[in-house]
């Protein structure tokens, strides 16, 4: 009886890890196509079969795409993705982190008022206030610019949101303590709430920046100078119009480039994630 | 160290009053003791006076400077909180420097200071772990020793032990009460328990819906409630109450006997009758629990060594007259003369 228990769980073991396998490989077969494509030959792609293994070309073809690229270097397009998403990331978590401060803890004539408002921007995603928001950027001249493309994108009703249910269940003893001490608003929002926020902050942080990384329509929109291309949408812009031919190689290369930052925040935020979970803070 | 005055203090919420006038000159380093049932408005007229609540009417002195408008880390005051609102994220040493830190001491006194609270309150070990790596007796401790490393001149406390078990609170208490009388720092208590305010207190404030109904030491208040209200509410098991007319008596509306001034006596040879609904033997003493001849409960406490009647018996239940406290119908005190 024992040992068929045993032996059953064993079983659901092996089957588990089997489907789970298959899922992994499966997910991850045009990954390893791309990468496969990164590292051959133009003329290899395009005389079928493919091949599956990697090719001899992997340090040719990522030196083009980081230093030439197709429009821009990649290189560059890495650099200014990254900006981007830490600047969307990090501005959208200092700015709900205030607002939500400021209407948890402070009572302010047109508190609910303001509130309300910030939370009914959730319901229009950026496609809908597309137009509108490029009229405004274009007139301040933030076309072609960091500003230009970060701003528009800073606010956010989610996080917002979130910070504001977060500091809600922190006793309020705790902030009267705090004024006991002497901490002015600000001082207990740097030392104390901050503190308590931070496995908040990561997780937002790595869906902000994945969210900000991710982004195509709006630097499709505001960049028109290649210089000024981010990753995504340059992947975009590498594929050939009319008769050119696609530098397969170099455009697989970027891609395998595009993907990496997010992967690297996601498994080094992981930590601090988990971390987090597994000694509560309150 | 420091004189503190209240004058005739009142708090509004909104439409509410629910501090209608309370005024007491607190004498240098002594404990006050507020108590009161739930929802009196003790916590309420505790926080006027750390600064946390608005003072609607009335003013509050700490030295002679008037408190009213002045910022809560101005007030030289030191709040001990109930759920002892500890930072979890500092470790026990950053959480009792922290106030020193706001308010710019330089280093070496920081540790000095906090040392020395931490060996007073035997918190040396810990002074590394967080909050919750703490029992609550330590969180206590903790909470105390950030109090009083800032050296206040008032300290106030809001329920400190009801977090914790009955015997650490005897024991937690003892330890704050030897702690006030070592640091001599003027203390305000709140509590709902009456052993704690009867064993705190210097002079106790039995606060009853918004109003102190009496100030006094805890002996005094005892043996003399100024009010039906505290005569009922210090003193445990409760002070009986019975109907004047029962007892065949006029001018008072209702007369207090307390069940330890009571004892059993013969049928009929007593001042009063009733059966016996049941005992509680707690070992050194016993309760009895009576039904009068007029439907009034009572209560008896006699010796645990004294025998018990049967319960459904009848005895008679006799009292030193003089001991009686006597209320109007307002719930007042009515003296007796001679
Ligand atoms: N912010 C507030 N707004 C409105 N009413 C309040 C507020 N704070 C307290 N009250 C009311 O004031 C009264 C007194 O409250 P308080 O907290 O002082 O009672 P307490 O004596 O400390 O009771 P407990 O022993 O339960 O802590 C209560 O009736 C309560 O409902
Ligand atoms: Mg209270």
């Amino acid at each position: 009886m024992r040992d068929g228990m045993v032996e059953n769980r064993g079983a659901g073991h092996w089957f588990t890890h089997i489907g789970l396998t298959i899922g992994v490989l499966v997910i991850f077969f045009p990954i390893w196509l791309a990468f496969v494509a990164s590292t051959v030959s133009q003329p290899e792609i395009v005389s079928p079969p493919m091949p599956l293994l990697p090719g001899d070309q992997f340090f040719e073809n990522y030196r083009k795409a980081l230093v030439s690229g197709v429009n821009a270097p990649v290189a560059l397009m890495l650099a200014n993705s990254l900006v981007m998403a830490v600047g969307i990331a990090v501005g959208k978590i200092v700015i709900s982190l205030l607002s939500a401060f400021a209407i948890v803890y402070f009572r302010f004539p047109g508190r609910r008022l303001f509130f309300w408002l910030i939370f009914l921007t959730l319901m229009l995603p950026v496609e809908v206030r597309i137009v509108p928001t490029y009229e405004v950027v274009a007139s301040f001249g933030m076309l072609n610019s960091y500003s230009g493309l970060i701003f528009p994108l800073i606010a956010s009703a989610t996080a917002t949101f979130l910070f504001r249910q977060f500091f809600m269940t922190v006793p309020d003893e705790l902030a009267e303590a705090a004024r006991v001490d002497g901490a002015r608003p600000m001082r207990f929002f740097w030392d104390i709430l901050l503190p308590m926020s931070r496995t908040n902050i990561a997780a937002l942080f790595v869906i902000l920046f994945i969210y900000g990384w991710n982004q195509y329509l709006w630097p499709l929109l505001i960049t028109t100078d290649p210089s000024m291309n981010t990753i995504v949408m340059g992947i975009k812009q590498m594929f050939p119009s009319g008769d050119d031919v696609a530098d397969w190689p170099v455009i697989m290369a970027t891609s395998i480039l595009a993907m990496l930052p997010p992967v690297i925040v996601v498994v080094s935020m992981q930590k601090l994630f988990i971390r987090g979970l597994v000694d509560s803070e309150k | 160290m420091a004189t503190l005055t209240i004058t005739d203090v009142k708090k509004t919420f909104g439409k509410t009053d629910v501090i209608h006038g309370v005024s007491i000159d607190v004498a240098e380093g002594e404990f006050i003791v507020i108590v009161g049932p739930s929802g009196c408005g003790k916590s309420t007229l505790l926080r006027m006076v750390a600064g946390l609540e608005t003072v609607t009417s009335g003013e509050i002195t700490i030295d002679g400077r008037r408190m009213n408008d002045v910022e809560p880390m101005d007030r030289n005051i030191a709040m001990v909180f109930q759920n002892y609102a500890l930072y979890p994220h500092m470790s026990v040493f950053d959480n009792m420097a922290y106030g020193l830190k706001i308010a710019g001491t330089p280093k070496a006194e920081i540790a000095e200071r906090v040392a020395q609270a931490a060996q007073m309150l035997q918190l040396e070990p810990y002074m590394g772990r967080k909050p919750r790596e703490l029992s609550g007796g330590q969180r206590q401790r903790v909470a105390m020793g950030r109090a009083i490393v800032r050296k206040p001149s008032v300290f106030l406390f809001d329920e400190p032990l009801s977090n914790l078990d009955a015997k650490l609170r005897v024991q937690m208490r003892l330890e704050i009460k030897e702690l006030q009388k070592r640091l001599g720092i003027t203390s305000l208590y709140v509590t709902h328990d009456q052993v704690e305010a009867m064993t705190l207190a210097d002079r106790m404030i039995v606060m009853n819906a918004g109003r102190a109904d009496q100030i006094g030491a805890p002996l005094e208040v005892y043996a003399n409630p100024a009010t039906e209200f505290v005569a009922g509410f210090i003193g445990s098991p409760a002070t009986n109450f019975l109907a004047a007319e029962t007892l065949g008596r006029s001018g008072v509306a209702r007369i207090g006997v307390r069940p330890e001034n009571a004892s059993l006596v013969a049928p009929d040879q007593g001042l009063a009758n009733g059966t016996l609904l049941f005992a509680e033997a707690l070992g050194a003493e016993t309760l009895l629990h009576l039904r009068l001849t007029g439907g009034e409960m009572f209560t008896l406490r006699q010796d645990g060594t004294a025998p018990v009647p049967a319960e459904g018996e009848t005895c008679g239940i006799g009292w030193d007259r003089v001991r009686e406290l006597w209320f109007d119908h307002g719930g007042n005190r009515v003296r007796q003369a001679g």
